[in-house]
């Protein structure tokens, strides 16, 4: 019952991260609250017995998309700019997917359910949970899971990763700086340059 | 005014000093511990990406390159599915199936754990080289962002 409660607690704090996020215009601290969202969002899922999902939710969503957002936000400048046109059809799409959302969760089993085709079919969940000590012997069966039996989907997920990785190193690029900042480049080289910047 | 911004960040640089070591220790225990608690892999990549993140802000992105220069982390991404992907090869040529570990050793419980092993530090290689890369990409076109825009005021 607690557990429910902290849930529905943790839930509603989100929602109210998320109109925040929405209404804000400074944009800096609109980052903020989403690393903040990712947070509490992690909290919900220790609260779920989710750990593995919300280490990965707390390190990635908390810590590093907000240290890139910042990043992509030192290109641009800090005020959201006033909408030019009316945001009124995009509010109709919005509202009907979220709708057409909930309409789809209605057909899922209720949380913690073990009559739910996931938990009582014998050939999958049941058979990673039984056979993982004997098989594989790693006391944590999302380890098991993640590396031997779905091994190749986490292939996948690691090639997605490494593939999003080229995309982003081929349109920004990795290289050097070679300004004043760099402290490898010489004094001479920098007179230089200041010179070629100044002519 | 650059060498006044680091000035400023005395206190924050003495305690980053101490604590990145611990930092990539933590990821360490979450790469290797991942068997038996929380953690693996990715998370592990991305906390030990986070430590050089922290250094990259507080003493300057250049200095961080130094370090972790772009041509290694290159080298860690691609090595990193290579890890992973070598890992299913080598199983196939040991008269497996692709990924499957049970053949890596003499008992098939040793070879899982043997193949569990090497693919979550395939995993992290990737994740960890892919986020500091990501960070050196963003960081590094703002400074050239910054230079080009004082170019234009002078000019």
């Amino acid at each position: 019952m607690t557990e429910h409660l902290i849930v529905i607690l943790l839930l509603t704090v989100l929602v109210i991260l998320t109109l925040g996020i929405i209404y804000l215009k400074d944009l800096l601290a609109a980052i903020i609250l989403l690393g903040l969202y990712s947070l509490v969002a992690a909290a919900a899922f220790v609260v779920m017995d989710a750990v593995d999902v919300a280490f990965t939710e707390a390190a990635v969503g908390a810590g590093i998309s907000t240290i890139l957002l910042l990043g992509a936000l030192s290109f641009t400048v800090r005020e959201q700019k006033p909408p030019k046109h009316s945001n009124f059809p995009a509010l109709i799409v919005v509202i009907t997917t979220g709708a057409l959302l909930i309409y789809g969760t209605l057909d899922l089993p209720p949380y913690g359910d073990s009559n739910s085709p996931a938990n009582s079919n014998p050939q999958l969940a049941q058979y990673y949970l039984q056979k993982s000590d004997e098989e594989i012997d790693v006391p944590n069966v999302v380890t098991s899971v993640l590396a031997s039996y779905r091994g190749y989907d986490t292939l996948g997920e690691t090639v997605v990763v490494f593939t999003a990785a080229i995309g982003v190193l081929s349109l920004l690029g990795l290289r050097r700086r070679k300004r004043e900042e760099d402290p490898k480049i010489s004094e001479a080289d920098q007179r230089k340059q200041q010179n070629e910047d100044t002519s | 005014m650059r060498e006044h911004l680091i000035q400023r960040h005395r206190v924050v640089q003495v305690v980053s000093k101490i604590l990145i070591p611990f930092i990539l220790l933590f990821a360490f225990y979450v790469q290797f511990h991942g068997d038996f608690g929380p953690g693996g892999g990715f998370q592990a990549g991305v906390i030990f990406a986070a430590a050089f993140i922290v250094h990259g802000l507080i003493y300057g992105e250049a200095r961080t390159r130094l370090v972790l220069t772009p041509n290694m982390l290159r080298l860690m991404m691609s090595s990193g599915v290579l890890i992973y992907a070598g890992t299913g090869v080598v199983d196939l040529f040991l008269g497996g199936n692709f990924l499957d570990y049970s053949v890596m050793a003499e008992n098939s419980v040793a070879g899982q754990h043997l193949g569990i092993l090497l693919v979550e530090l395939g995993v992290g290689i990737t994740v960890a080289a892919v986020m500091v890369s990501l960070f050196y990409c963003f960081s590094s076109r703002r400074s050239s962002v910054n230079n080009n825009s004082k170019k234009d005021i002078k000019s």
